[in-house]
């Protein structure tokens, strides 16, 4: 069996060797809470996730967790781990849930071949494969126009020995026209293969839109900030618009207030109905950095003696 | 290490092209028709049809079914939790919408 290192779980629950099974279920339920990638905004949360969960598999069985902590105490001081001959006989290991995928080798070395058992069982059983779930960013562009798109997954695969390792796998996907942040695209086939006669499963894709540095994306409708000038606010303009997919002119009404937001309708992103861009405005001042400009606000505040922009906050 | 280049055709978006059955969502979850029930009567899920084994679920129903059974194993939460952890989700991703839409600076995610 390869050399690997050795996984101090009681570590990763923050734990003393002699922590009760309790203590340890409590441990895993409040790092689980902090660390479930559904609910944590930490930056690591996932794999954080996967550590915490392997903990819990492995030391949540008393059968199991007395094979690792016999495996621990002969481990001492070495840095490089092998898993000595024949250790495992004697100690029953329950079913273990969860996707095995997702185990460390250190983890599969101990308690893997408890699963393989099992494995060699269903593989003469007709079952469909598991189906497989990831996620693939794609730019604010090709979801506005669709089209073909390669991604590159790590995909689990088992070798002949039963050993897993994560092998790259490009797929050149279509990405549908209008597919919006959040939604799931389903490739039908793509995941585990089947045993037996069984079909092979499906892979699930999770989009998350890159919207880049000008625009901002809610559902279907796509936001800019678009600066104007002053006079261009109160006299009116007609001024040029970025969309993602080209620019576009637009009339800026005469009056218009700082933060005015003005739709373009059917300009988001092209699903069925599809979203609207709104371009919200800002006024940009001119900076009052030489004579002339300092003059020309001078005369501009002349024109509007009577103006009080704070008269709601004097009531 | 060899990268075997693979042409799909055809992507389908879950939550507008596609219908599941339970069977489907089962299977899709990795769990039972009593834990896909449980999220029924709870409300997370929103099928069509009287009878369990006529339920049509809407394509969004999948995402939603898979979250909410990860949080029910991984979290050790009964289908009310599963629930409530979901409505929160769900009000914090539209506050999160909200404030990118206002340009606001985000968390770290």
């Amino acid at each position: 069996m390869a050399s690997m290192d050795f996984k101090d779980y009681y570590a990763t629950l923050g734990l003393a060797k002699a922590a009760t099974q309790e203590e340890i279920k409590r441990s895993y339920r409040k790092l689980a809470r902090k660390y479930h990638p559904d609910v944590s905004k930490e930056p690591d949360a996932e794999a954080r996730f996967k550590e915490v969960a392997e903990a819990y598999e492995a030391l949540k069985d008393p059968a199991r967790r007395a094979a690792y902590d016999a495996v621990g105490q002969q481990h001492g001081a070495e840095r490089e781990f092998r898993p000595p001959p024949g250790w495992n006989s004697g100690y029953e290991f329950g079913d273990g849930a969860g996707d095995d995928a997702s185990r460390s080798d250190f983890f599969e070395a101990l308690f893997g071949r408890a699963n393989a058992g099992m494995r060699a069982e269903r593989a003469s059983m007709h079952a469909a494969g598991d189906d497989h779930h990831a996620r693939v960013q794609v730019d604010l562009l090709d979801a506005y126009r669709g089209g073909r798109r390669t991604i590159t997954l790590q995909a689990p695969v088992r070798d002949a020995q039963g050993r897993l390792s994560l092998q790259p796998r490009q797929l050149e996907v279509n990405i549908p026209k209008g597919v919006q942040d959040g939604q799931h695209l389903r490739l039908k086939g793509q995941g585990g293969p089947g045993h037996g006669k069984g079909a092979a499963g499906d892979l699930y894709l999770e989009v998350q839109i890159t919207p880049g540095k000008l625009f901002r994306v809610d559902g279907r409708d796509v936001y800019v900030d678009l600066p104007v000038a002053p006079w261009e606010a109160a006299l009116g303009a007609s001024v040029t618009v970025p969309t993602p997919d080209g620019s576009v002119q637009l009339v800026v009404p005469a009056g218009s207030p700082a933060g005015r937001s003005l739709r373009l309708r059917g300009k988001g992103l092209p699903a069925t109905p599809p979203g609207d861009l709104y371009a919200v405005l800002s006024i940009a001042l001119p900076p009052a950095a030489n004579d002339a400009g300092q003059a020309a606000y001078r005369a501009l505040a002349g024109s509007f003696e009577g103006f009080n922009p704070r008269v709601a906050l004097e009531a | 290490m060899s990268q075997l280049q693979v042409s799909i055709t055809h992507a389908a978006i879950v939550e507008t092209d596609l219908q599941f059955s339970l069977d489907d969502l089962c299977r899709a979850c990795g769990t039972d028709a009593e834990r896909v029930a449980a999220l029924v009567h709870e409300g997370v899920l929103a099928p069509v049809g009287d009878r369990t084994m006529e339920w049509r679920f809407g394509g969004a129903d999948l995402p939603r079914a898979r979250r909410a059974t990860r949080l029910m194993l991984e979290l050790e939460l009964n289908a009310a939790g599963a629930a409530l952890v979901l409505d929160l989700v769900d009000e914090i991703e539209a506050l999160r919408s909200r404030l990118r839409r206002y340009g606001a600076p985000q968390p770290r995610s």
